[in-house]
């Protein structure tokens, strides 16, 4: 449905006009025809290629060294969905842009290619070379939020011994990174639940930051125990909504439609009532 | 309706507690309180919390304005902001949970056209829950019609899961209410298959699939008799609406506003 009006409606570029401008000399087109490309997912190859080419970029930097194009370009791979992708954005894993490793580690989740993983848990152990000192350091040395959640989403069970750490870490939003991994990677949904509980006291938090970084965490992993509770947590209706969708989702993976399980028809009266 | 008979002393010293919270707790709190006197006298203080931009304040204002009802829609709709989008989303709430007939071109035009997707969301879920029985007869069918109408548009149209989501939980109230079009019912049946097999998010397919079985109990009405209406200036709306639809329906259309929308998209303030 998007993308149906994404193309009829959007007149400001059409596909052949963002792939151009990929390439042009103006550094400002360049930047928008990256995320204009990754927002109306348009999988074409050759955009894809020049994307891949754009990881590699060497114009655009910021005074202080960052590769914006890189960012863009990472996070459009992400929702392309081409795994021709996976080798460009694992070398950019070692990229010295913070956020430029912020984004790959989210595309490759996002692309659901293992091969990644090694990499991804150099980088979450500082491992990396060339990543450090970050020319952008925002208070972190690395993205250990998007690199955790990205172990996670991928599955990837042998690395939770290394993730375990981070459930003790000082940011709390790493705090909850590691809680949502970790009850992605436990096996026994009777153990993994004491890892959603946190993300449950988490929503009772003193900042509305850290309620909506809760929520998210929540909706990623779909834990229906919590339903109740994220549906009285002092944030937006927005945010609570999109939260309990993830939810609703997991209970139709569990139990396709057109059947609907207790849980489903539970979140959806709680969501009726945010509406 | 039940509004007690609080000293306006009391509602007073309230108020002024509104109007001192120098913190986002204690002003979530301090609506919380007046909220609950249910007392005609705080309404315009409910309705200038809704622009604070406190979603916990917000929700008690909304709550508040809901329980106190029909005497507070008059109020909202002259105050319905026509810029700040996250009070007005607020108010629109509170009009939709009242039901009220007055508000029910306002929510028509904000279901199918505000630029704000938690304007439309609200709107829409409350179109089907209006106190349908306090139309009168000769109203009631075409103000049942354009409900009807806006939602199926909202169903098929709107780029926003979340709204295509409100609209079927509207469908579903709504399908409820017109037992006696057996033609509108089956209508929104139909509507209902169809996005339970088509949809392209889950999540509404999967209210699609409860709808279903739900619109088939009928709502029993209340008996609550309806206030003093002005039903000729809700006609001549409705009439106005209808002619322009007709007319020029790309100004009902939502993906007129989509390029607003989009640049709105990824504020993380919205309700």
């Amino acid at each position: 449905m998007n993308e149906e009006f994404a193309n009829q409606d959007d007149n400001l570029l059409t596909v052949e006009q963002a792939i151009a401008n990929l390439q042009s000399e103006d550094l400002g087109l360049r930047m928008y025809a990256a995320w204009w490309l990754g927002r109306f997912r348009v999988d074409d190859p050759t955009a894809i290629d020049i994307l891949i080419a754009a990881l590699n970029d060497e114009d655009d930097r910021t005074e202080i060294g960052g590769y914006p194009l890189r960012r863009n370009a990472a996070r459009a791979l992400g929702k392309l969905g081409d795994r021709r992708a996976v080798p460009a954005l694992i070398e950019a894993l070692a990229c010295s842009d913070f956020y430029v490793r912020e984004a790959a580690a989210q595309a490759l989740e996002m692309l659901g290619d293992l091969s990644g993983v090694p990499t991804l848990l150099g980088l979450l152990q500082n491992q990396i070379p060339g990543t450090l000192p970050a020319p952008e350091p925002p208070y972190l040395v690395q993205p250990f939020d998007a690199i955790l959640e990205a172990l996670g989403g991928l599955g990837a069970t042998e690395t939770l011994s290394q993730v375990r750490p981070f459930l003790d870490h000082e940011v709390p939003r790493i705090q909850y990174a590691a809680a949502r991994a970790m009850y992605q990677l436990t096996a026994s949904p009777h153990e993994a639940s004491q890892y959603g509980d946190r993300l449950i006291q988490a929503l009772s938090g003193n900042e509305l930051q850290l309620r909506r970084t809760a929520l998210a965490d929540l909706g990623a992993i779909g834990y229906l125990a919590a339903a109740k509770p994220i549906a009285e947590t002092l944030a937006e209706n927005s945010l609570k909504l999109i939260s309990l969708k993830g939810l609703l989702e997991k209970q139709l993976e569990l139990s396709p439609l057109p059947n609907l399980s207790a849980g489903a028809i539970e979140v959806m009266a709680l969501m009726d009532q945010l509406l | 309706m039940s509004i007690t008979s609080e000293t306006s002393e009391e509602v007073n010293r309230l108020i002024q507690a509104v109007e001192d919270a120098d913190s986002a707790s204690l002003l979530a709190k301090a609506v919380e309180n007046l909220a609950a006197v249910n007392h005609v006298a705080s309404i315009p203080t409910l309705i200038a919390t809704l622009n604070y931009n406190n979603p916990g304040a917000a929700v008690a204002a909304v709550d508040g304005l809901i329980k106190i009802g029909e005497p507070a829609v008059e109020q909202i709709l002259t105050q319905l902001d026509g810029y700040n989008y996250t009070a007005r989303a607020w108010s629109i709430r509170a009009l939709a949970g009242i039901g009220d007939p007055r508000g029910l071109v306002t929510l028509l035009g904000a279901a199918t056209a505000d630029f704000a997707l938690s304007v439309r969301r609200a709107a829409a879920k409350g179109l089907g829950s209006m106190k349908w029985h306090w139309f009168p007869a000769d109203l009631l069918e075409i103000a049942q019609e354009e409900a009807l109408e806006s939602l199926i548009f909202v169903v098929q149209e709107d780029d926003e899961w979340i709204v295509r989501y409100a609209a079927i939980a509207g469908l579903e109230t709504l399908a409820s209410a017109i037992t006696n079009y057996p033609a509108w019912y089956d209508q929104i049946q139909a509507q209902f298959v169809e996005v339970a097999n088509q949809d392209s998010s889950w999540a509404v397919r999967a209210r699609a699939v409860q709808a279903q079985k739900l619109a088939n109990s009928a709502v029993v009405p209340s008996l609550e008799t309806p206030p003093n209406i002005d039903w000729q200036s809700i006609l001549d709306n409705l009439y106005a609406r209808k002619g322009e639809e007709r007319f020029h329906l790309a100004e009902g259309d939502p993906r007129k506003y989509r390029g607003l929308a989009c640049s709105i998209d990824s504020k993380p303030n919205q309700i």
